[in-house]
């Protein structure tokens, strides 16, 4: 209820002000005078360094020299900015391959996903049968459990099929994974679509089918790109599953490279570290600036949350 | 995601009730309700019931093989002795685990670890998120770049996170260590996360500053849902803009709020990644939260039985704690 009722809000009064028409947050009556607005510019500011300085120490270290990063008055700002941490970060083999594991296993995890979720997300807008009220206890069930609970019986069915220690594996834990962020968001797109228009098509003579793939599918169009978008930056940046199931060093994704160089090398490699880090946030970020609008409008709040 | 159900759960009957007439007549026209009906309906609702099962096999054999059959499989394992191997035989053993839990001190330290992580990540974050959500409800000039940076977690791999806060702990060459040498606080030569006085506040930090985007998003969305003419009334009658957000905004953001202080500590109180590369558990197990634990007794010490006991014992304090609070904040309502 709560969710929804916030959703709908969000929706409708989106997180720009300009994107708000008519609701108008103050009213004449609720103006703050000058000392109060003071205050809330100081809160402000102190949300901003909160939120903000740590990325941008992590974007001033990635820019470091390796003497500068030992230096023992460190700057925010680099006094002698450089690329080399970059380079350095490139020429490491096991962290390009990384990288390239992470971008296979997230294209499959996310394209499937998606292409699975479309016309089950269909059938839970449009029908009302048990099989909506399973999926949405299966969708509670699978937010309150530990993941661990799942991931040990996984290991061993995984290995059984012959696809333990894969990348095929991590897929399919992936699939399973994001299947009810998927379904969620796509079913509220079908929601939007007027019935009016797949009546039309019916009274046209057009088959179920033909109807799902002429009239919805292509109004859809938008809800897909986004859900596509939304499961790839989550495949991209999950480490639990990627951690238990891949177990040989050259399968490793980005997050599970990254995090051996924190335990094995120490200071010595902070600056690649720095600029490793700061490569692997970027399609998060790319998609996020895409999408700001929708993340803020509530839509998509806590969705994407390990 | 929680939340999600319920709004699905919901939405039918807002949906009637707010007077959608296309959703209605679909409803009458197009696939019919389930319920009784005449000998034409049946065949109808089979018909309906037909497409819905064939619309949903390619996304339900994954779930069932992928999903539901492990947890259900993984619920089971925490009443046997199944061990990691190349053989594995497992054999039903009763309570024998949850017997061996309770005697086990890294398993209570890890949950009283586990309860403090999520209680205060939870609550310090819903004073933070419902402040800044204020703010940025409020027409504040600079409120995009605050906007934006509340956001930008939400992009991060966690492991990036805890990476981003290890340079920013780092004892050498880090931004806290500097900042307090440079304002003459502190000598400068702290080792936040190997120090076991240092370290549990210093994670927690890490753990609020990821979670705020969910938390703001939520709140500020709640906010903006209110009414204005609520204000405005609350303004004819004189009331003081504290009286106002008692009286008007805190209720109207009730359930909002109990979603998502719920979320949050269901969510911390599971969560795995940030902690695991920010300390690894360390220093002498101050940081081991109860799912560490489960993944080191599972993949280092290979008792698969033991680690599902544990993740039993996790879902069954997670229940009854929600239980509890939920049932508290409705009855306030």
């Amino acid at each position: 209820m709560a969710v929804q009722s916030t959703v709908r809000a969000g929706r409708r009064t989106g997180f720009r002000a300009s994107s708000r028409p008519h609701s108008a947050p103050m009213s004449p009556a609720l103006r703050r005078g000058p000392a109060v607005r003071a205050l809330q510019y100081l809160a402000l500011a102190g949300y901003v360094v909160f939120l903000g300085f740590p990325l941008l120490w992590m974007l001033s270290t990635a820019f470091k020299s390796a003497p500068e990063l030992v230096s023992l008055h460190p700057t925010v700002i680099p006094r002698k900015p450089t690329l080399s941490n970059f380079s350095a970060a490139f020429r490491e083999q096991d962290l390009v391959h990384a990288a390239w594991n992470s971008v296979r296993v997230s294209a499959a995890a996310s394209l499937l996903t998606t292409a699975i979720a479309v016309p089950a997300a269909y059938a839970l807008a449009r029908y009302r049968t048990v099989l909506r009220r399973g999926a949405l206890t299966w969708i509670l069930v699978s937010q309150v459990f530990p993941v661990i609970l799942i991931v040990v019986p996984l290991f061993l069915i995984l290995q059984q099929l012959g696809a333990g220690n894969s990348l095929t594996g991590l897929t399919l834990a992936y699939i399973v994974w994001l299947l009810p962020f998927a379904l969620w968001m796509l079913q509220s797109y079908v929601r939007a679509i007027p019935v009016e228009l797949e009546q039309a098509a019916a009274v046209d003579g057009a088959g179920k089918l033909r109807t799902l793939v002429s009239v919805v599918l292509p109004l859809l169009g938008p809800g897909i790109a986004v859900t596509v978008m939304f499961t790839f930056v989550s495949a991209w940046n999950e480490f639990f599953f990627a951690l238990v199931l891949l177990q040989s060093p050259q399968l490793a994704t980005l997050p599970l490279t990254l995090a051996r160089f924190v335990g094995s090398e120490g200071i010595v490699a902070l600056g690649p570290l720095a600029a490793g880090a700061l490569l692997a946030t970027l399609p998060g970020l790319l998609v996020f600036a895409l999408l700001q609008r929708r993340i803020s409008s509530g839509l998509l709040s806590g969705a994407v949350k390990g | 995601m929680i939340g999600v159900s319920a709004a699905q759960s919901a939405s039918p009957r807002t949906g009637t009730a707010t007077g959608r007439p296309a959703g209605r007549r679909s409803r009458r026209s197009g696939p019919p309700p389930a319920g009784p009906s005449g000998p034409r309906g049946t065949g109808l609702r089979s018909r309906t019931r037909r497409e819905a099962w064939l619309l949903m096999a390619p996304a339900l054999i994954p779930v069932a093989l992928f999903s539901i059959y492990p947890l259900l499989r993984g619920i089971w394992l925490g009443f046997t002795d199944t061990q990691a191997g190349y053989d594995i035989t497992s054999r039903f053993n009763g309570f024998d685990n949850y017997v061996r839990l309770w005697h086990d001190s890294y398993f209570w330290q890890a949950f009283r670890n586990g309860l403090i992580w999520a209680f205060s990540i939870t609550v310090l974050q819903f004073f933070l998120a419902l402040g800044l959500a204020l703010l940025l409800n409020e027409r504040l000039r600079m409120r995009w770049l605050a906007r934006t940076l509340a956001l930008v977690p939400w992009a991060m791999p966690p492991v990036i996170v805890a990476i981003m806060w290890q340079l920013v702990y780092n004892p050498d060459a880090g931004l806290l260590n500097g900042i307090l040498a440079k304002l003459h606080l502190a000598a400068g030569d702290t080792n936040w996360l190997g120090n076991t006085a240092t370290v549990f506040p210093a994670i927690v930090l890490v753990g609020v500053w990821a979670g705020m985007p969910q938390t703001t998003v939520s709140l500020l969305a709640g906010l903006q849902s209110i009414p204005g003419e609520l204000y405005e009334a609350g303004a004819v009658d004189g009331a003081s803009s504290w009286q106002r957000f008692r009286h008007v905004t805190l209720p109207q953001l009730r359930p909002v709020i109990a979603t998502i202080t719920s979320l949050d500590f269901v969510w911390n109180f599971n969560s795995f990644g940030l902690v695991y590369v920010l300390t690894d558990g360390g220093p002498a197990g101050k940081t081991t939260l109860p799912m560490l634990l489960a993944y080191n007794e599972a993949f280092k010490y290979g008792d698969f039985s033991y680690a599902a006991a544990m993740g039993n014992a996790m879902v069954l304090l997670i229940l009854a704690l929600l239980g509890v609070y939920l049932r508290v904040r409705m009855k306030e309502a």
